[in-house]
């Protein structure tokens, strides 16, 4: 666990050192890419709390992803029209700072989560993940279907949201915007997972009935855990869309949730830096795999279930090990 | 002429929900037997249309493709049993949701790799082209017909292969104690491989058919495997009567609602945005039908508690 922890330090270093080497090196790509992968790491991040401790195997976790998405998108898309959102029961007009956004994204994912969370908690097991993947593809169909935003085009929203006094255009400005959010995001999935409510959201992944019979209510405990999940996803969610500038469908595709699953996996299930490992591998993967052959994704498909079958703990468990044994 | 149309859309929704059957019947049946969650399972729907695709373009027979679907589709099946999912029968679920999903990558990409990006044609028949009266002055294409035909038939069988033969008696027991009938001698790996294999045939015969109207591609299986899902939650997972109830009941709701639901708002809204509002949410009716009755039985219409 120790040697797990110099590790994570490591991380921080390469994530502070990667994009100001880029910078220095005038390589922008590489900034852009490591934004990703921070962002990414926020997502599965958010789903690691859900899925890593408490055992809840969300697969529609895009649906978050994708609403931070389009909020922002949405929010940024009228104030560049100068259109109102509606105006009743109260006149709403969109907004291109990052300040109002990020508030706006936070509660709605919040919100939704807290609605897939009480419908989909009803249910245990396989029908847990099937009717998260559910909800999650209603809203793919209602993004493709509803012509006002894009529709399965996808909308463009030109400009990157704005920060007072910061000019968030510039790619090393803007990374650092997503790495402060990235480690604001750990230190508290940090607190919580060490906090009494996070011992209790732990146990129950590994044994509901008991830590129902010392008195406390599972079904709020899951739901809180499924809402923090969902909101922290979402957020993610709001800064991809701020990179790309653009913003469709395919996010809330059940792809996109598989993948945020993946990076869970690949980096290590129920460890604090495990997806932003696993985000890192997968970009890695893609960019490296991806120059050599269109169909990466057979390889990443082969690593993946080789992982599944042989590994087993993720990226980060083969690291620990190794060291121990060195010593 | 609008009870025509309807009537016409009720056929085209069973149609759609029996080939749904055939995909959500080995999906609950490989559930319900082996425990085993099977993402995967769309691929085989797509290798059942391309091994049709590749028949008939060597033989021209669209028979033989159809014999090719079920084959290939076995075939793959039994070798990607063999190779990996039977690992996975004592995993947990999530194990088993990546390993599939994997193995979604691995296929896809893979079929890709062999027959190129672009879409491929089956042609349907000369004598199942065309037209065929039905009722008085309701006229109804005769491929969709087959399609139907073939959906019941399949079901049928399914029903006294489950319920009449000694396979069906073993799947049954599987259902029940998986230990006790490997306890009582029956070779339970031989048998986790039939159903899986029947399972897949059962998905690669659908996507022959479905190729047929629509084209073959990569990535086609994917779609239909997220509505057999809602279909096997919506009639409780490991229930064949489930599934086929829970088919033509999505598959009647999909196909009537996206129709009837603009049609519908225009009565209390602008026709304009009534058309916008109703497709949106036609397309959402399936999986608000999902959730409503997920709140009232959370195990599914047929499922056990």
């Amino acid at each position: 666990m120790i040697v797990e922890k110099i590790f994570n330090k490591w991380i921080l270093v390469f994530l502070f050192l990667i994009p100001v080497l880029g910078f220095i090196f005038e390589e922008p790509y590489y900034i852009t890419l490591t934004t990703k992968v921070v962002i990414l790491g926020i997502a599965g991040i958010g789903l690691n709390l859900a899925l890593g401790y408490c055992g809840l195997i969300s697969f529609g976790h895009a649906a978050f992803f994708g609403l931070g998405g389009y909020v922002t998108g949405i929010l940024s898309f009228h104030d560049l029209n100068s259109e109102l959102i509606f105006s009743w029961p109260f006149v709403t007009s969109g907004s291109s700072e990052m300040l109002v956004i990020w508030p706006i994204v936070i509660l709605s994912s919040a919100f939704l989560a807290l609605i897939i969370g009480l419908l989909s908690l009803r249910t245990t097991g396989v029908y847990f993940i099937m009717i998260t993947l559910a909800f999650a593809q209603m809203l793919y169909f209602f993004a493709i279907s509803w012509p006002n935003y894009g529709g399965e085009d996808g909308l463009s929203i030109y400009m990157r949201n704005s920060l007072p006094m910061i000019n968030t255009m510039d790619p090393l400005t803007f990374y650092f915007i997503c790495l402060c959010w990235l480690l604001i995001v750990i230190f508290i999935s940090a607190k919580l997972i060490n906090s009494s409510f996070g011992m209790a959201f732990q146990a129950i992944k590994q044994n509901e009935e008991r830590v129902k019979s010392v008195g406390i209510e599972t079904f709020k405990v899951k739901l809180l855990v499924f809402v923090i999940s969902g909101t922290i996803t979402g957020l993610a969610g709001s800064l991809y869309t701020d990179l790309n500038r653009f913003i469709s469908p395919s996010v809330l595709n059940w792809q996109m949730s598989g993948e945020i699953m993946v990076f869970v996996i690949l980096g290590g299930i129920a460890r604090l830096y495990g997806p932003l490992v696993g985000a890192a591998f997968f970009i890695v993967l893609e960019q490296t795999l991806g120059g050599y052959t269109e169909n990466w994704q057979f390889w990443l498909g082969l690593i993946l279930i080789l992982e599944i079958l042989y590994v087993r703990t993720g990226i980060l468990s083969l690291f620990e090990k190794k060291l121990k044994y060195e010593k | 002429m609008t009870s025509i149309l309807f009537f016409e859309q009720l056929l085209n929704g069973i149609q759609f929900g029996t080939m749904l059957f055939l995909m959500s019947a080995g999906l609950t049946l490989i559930f319900g037997v082996m425990g085993l969650i099977n993402l995967a399972h769309g691929s085989f729907y797509m290798i059942g249309a391309f091994s049709a695709a590749l028949i008939a373009g060597l033989t021209g027979s669209f028979w033989l493709a159809l014999l090719a679907s079920l084959s290939g589709a076995a075939i793959a099946g039994v070798l990607i049993e063999i190779l990996i999912i039977r690992r996975l029968y004592r995993r947990d679920h999530l194990d088993q949701v990546l390993a599939t999903f994997a193995l979604i990558l691995l296929l896809s990409e893979g079929v890709r790799w062999c027959f190129g990006a672009f879409p491929l044609y089956l042609d349907i028949p000369e004598n199942l082209n065309g037209t065929l009266p039905i009722l008085d002055d309701i006229i109804y294409s005769k491929y969709r017909l087959f399609i139907i035909f073939m959906g019941l038939l399949i079901a049928t069988g399914l029903y006294i292969l489950i319920t009449k033969t000694r396979l069906g008696v073993r799947i049954r027991a599987g259902q029940n104690d998986r230990q006790m009938i490997s306890a009582l001698g029956v070779d339970i790996s031989k048998l986790y491989t039939i159903v899986f294999a029947l399972g897949a045939s059962l998905a690669g015969l659908a996507g022959a058919m479905i190729g047929a109207i629509q084209s073959v591609e990569v990535g086609m299986g994917e779609p239909i495997l997220i509505l057999a899902f809602v279909v096997i939650v919506i009639g409780g997972i490991g229930s064949i009567k489930g599934a086929l109830i829970g088919s033509i009941l999505v598959g009647v709701t999909d196909t009537i609602g996206r129709i009837f639901l603009p049609e519908l708002l225009k009565i209390f809204m602008e026709p304009a945005s009534a058309t916008s509002v109703g497709s949106s949410i036609g397309s959402m009716l399936i999986y608000i039908l999902m959730a409503l009755i997920l709140i009232i039985k959370p195990s599914g219409l047929f499922g056990k508690t």
